[in-house]
């Protein structure tokens, strides 16, 4: 139980339609904040490709042309950064990752997924499959800006926003489930926001 | 770009606050006693958490002021429409208490063997992690050549002023004052571009490590113009707050 601050007073209250829908320590903004390690990547898009690897398969590989041919889902979702902004209803646009697996045939425990700039994060293939992940090229009904992952991004909304890789090029499948990019400096291996997985040993 | 593993538990604890000084009308740097803490890199952060009388939990994250080895300090804007920064700004005072924890965060730091030459780019708030890369060079007498460039609205938003108008040697500190400036100012008066950076940033051919922090339109701007005058990404640090990114 965490002591009471002296003087402290509750400024912000969420309307009732949103109860249940923040998760501890989170607050709902209605901006979308950057958050990134390095500078904007800009691909250009002739030179941008998708790639699902390892599993023990050849690498299956798309060009932006075909990619934006699979068939795509709009989603409407929440999602919550570890530095504690929620943002409800996001409307995306992309393809699920069930169908990118499912095409590419591979299969395995664990994904690292590998972006532009060189940043990495982990995730549990059990999280990327049944409907819950994507990898989204459309924000709010246009092509997904560069400084909020375009030309595409991993969309992982159950869990902390950082597992959702910005500039997201490939998933690597991998029977080991190795620390990515924050996982490496401390953050969460799984990040679910509802039990508050900030940090390593939350 | 992999990190020092950091895998020891954080846990939240309660500090006693030392100090409340105020830097600028909105802006004051609180100095906590942390009984446990374990030490932390220059450009790290804390997160802090409040708690009211009927339980309710606000938790935002700051960045830590102090070099390594100096107590933990947090520099705090009040954003009006905020939560937690008008407490911490207005109310909060020596002798409360303070939960937090950390140190969190890993790639935004900078310790000697970094080297440089180092190229600290703020915008407003955005100089605190840059002010403990200062403090921290200048602890460990480093001689590494730093350059801060520093954007503020007026002369009167300049955080840490006194400390940034008598630098460690080796150390240049650039202001530009983007919306006023005091009759007979000499300095930059304008947004931080590729131009401006063109006159100040040192030449990419020095392999320069660039830290920019700040607001994500001034982050944007910035990173991307030192990528296109040739500095690697990899050698181009970014930190970005939104709006309310640190309310």
């Amino acid at each position: 139980m965490s002591p009471v601050s002296r003087g402290f007073h509750r400024r912000r209250q969420e309307p009732a339609e949103n109860a249940g829908r923040v998760p501890p320590g989170q607050y709902v903004t209605h901006d979308f904040p950057v958050l990134s390690a390095g500078p904007t990547p800009h691909t250009r898009l002739d030179n941008w490709t998708f790639s699902i690897a390892g599993g023990g398969q050849q690498t299956k590989t798309w060009t932006w042309a075909e990619f934006r041919a699979l068939p795509s889902q709009d989603v409407t979702v929440d999602i919550h950064c570890v530095t504690k902004w929620s943002k409800l209803d996001t409307a995306w646009q992309g393809v699920s990752v069930d169908t990118l697996l499912d095409l590419a045939g591979h299969d395995g425990p664990f994904a690292m997924a590998h972006c532009d700039g060189g940043y990495t994060t982990n995730l549990p293939v059990a999280d990327l499959t049944g409907g819950r992940a994507w990898v989204a090229y459309g924000y709010d009904g246009r092509p997904l800006e560069p400084e909020h992952g375009g030309p595409a991004r991993l969309l992982v909304p159950h869990l902390y926003f950082w597992k959702s890789a910005k500039w997201v090029r490939s998933l690597e499948l991998r029977d080991t489930n190795d620390p990515g990019f924050w996982e490496n400096y401390g953050y969460h291996m799984y990040g679910d926001p509802w039990r508050e997985q900030r940090y390593a040993g939350d | 770009m992999a990190g020092t593993a950091l895998r020891r538990r954080l846990s939240w604890q309660v500090a006693p606050v030392s100090a409340v000084v105020p830097e600028t009308p909105s802006v004051r740097t609180i100095t906590l006693d942390v009984p446990d803490w374990p030490g932390h890199q220059a450009g790290q952060h804390v997160d802090i958490r409040l708690t009211d009388e009927d339980g309710y939990v606000a938790e935002r994250s700051y960045s830590i002021a102090s070099a390594p080895g100096e107590p933990v300090a947090i520099t705090v804007e009040r954003l009006d429409d905020g939560e937690v920064s008008p407490y911490l700004t207005d109310e909060l005072r020596a002798g409360d208490d303070l939960e937090l924890r950390g140190p969190i965060g890993g790639y935004f730091v900078w310790a000697p063997p970094d080297g440089g030459p180092l190229l600290l780019l703020a915008g407003g708030s955005g100089i605190v992690p840059l002010r403990a890369i200062l403090r921290h060079r200048q602890r460990t007498g480093s001689a590494v050549p730093a350059r801060l460039l520093y954007s503020s609205r007026t002369l009167a938003d300049v955080i840490y002023h006194a400390e940034l108008d008598r630098p460690a040697d080796g150390v240049e500190v650039i202001h530009t004052l983007t919306r006023q400036q005091p009759p007979g100012w000499t300095g930059y008066a304008r947004r931080v571009d590729a131009g401006l950076l063109g006159e100040v940033a040192w030449p990419a051919a020095m392999m320069p490590l660039a830290y920019v922090c700040g607001p994500t339109s001034f982050v944007e701007t910035v990173s991307q113009a030192l990528v296109q005058s040739g500095y690697p990404p990899e050698r181009v640090k970014t930190e970005r707050f939104g709006a309310t990114g640190g309310s």
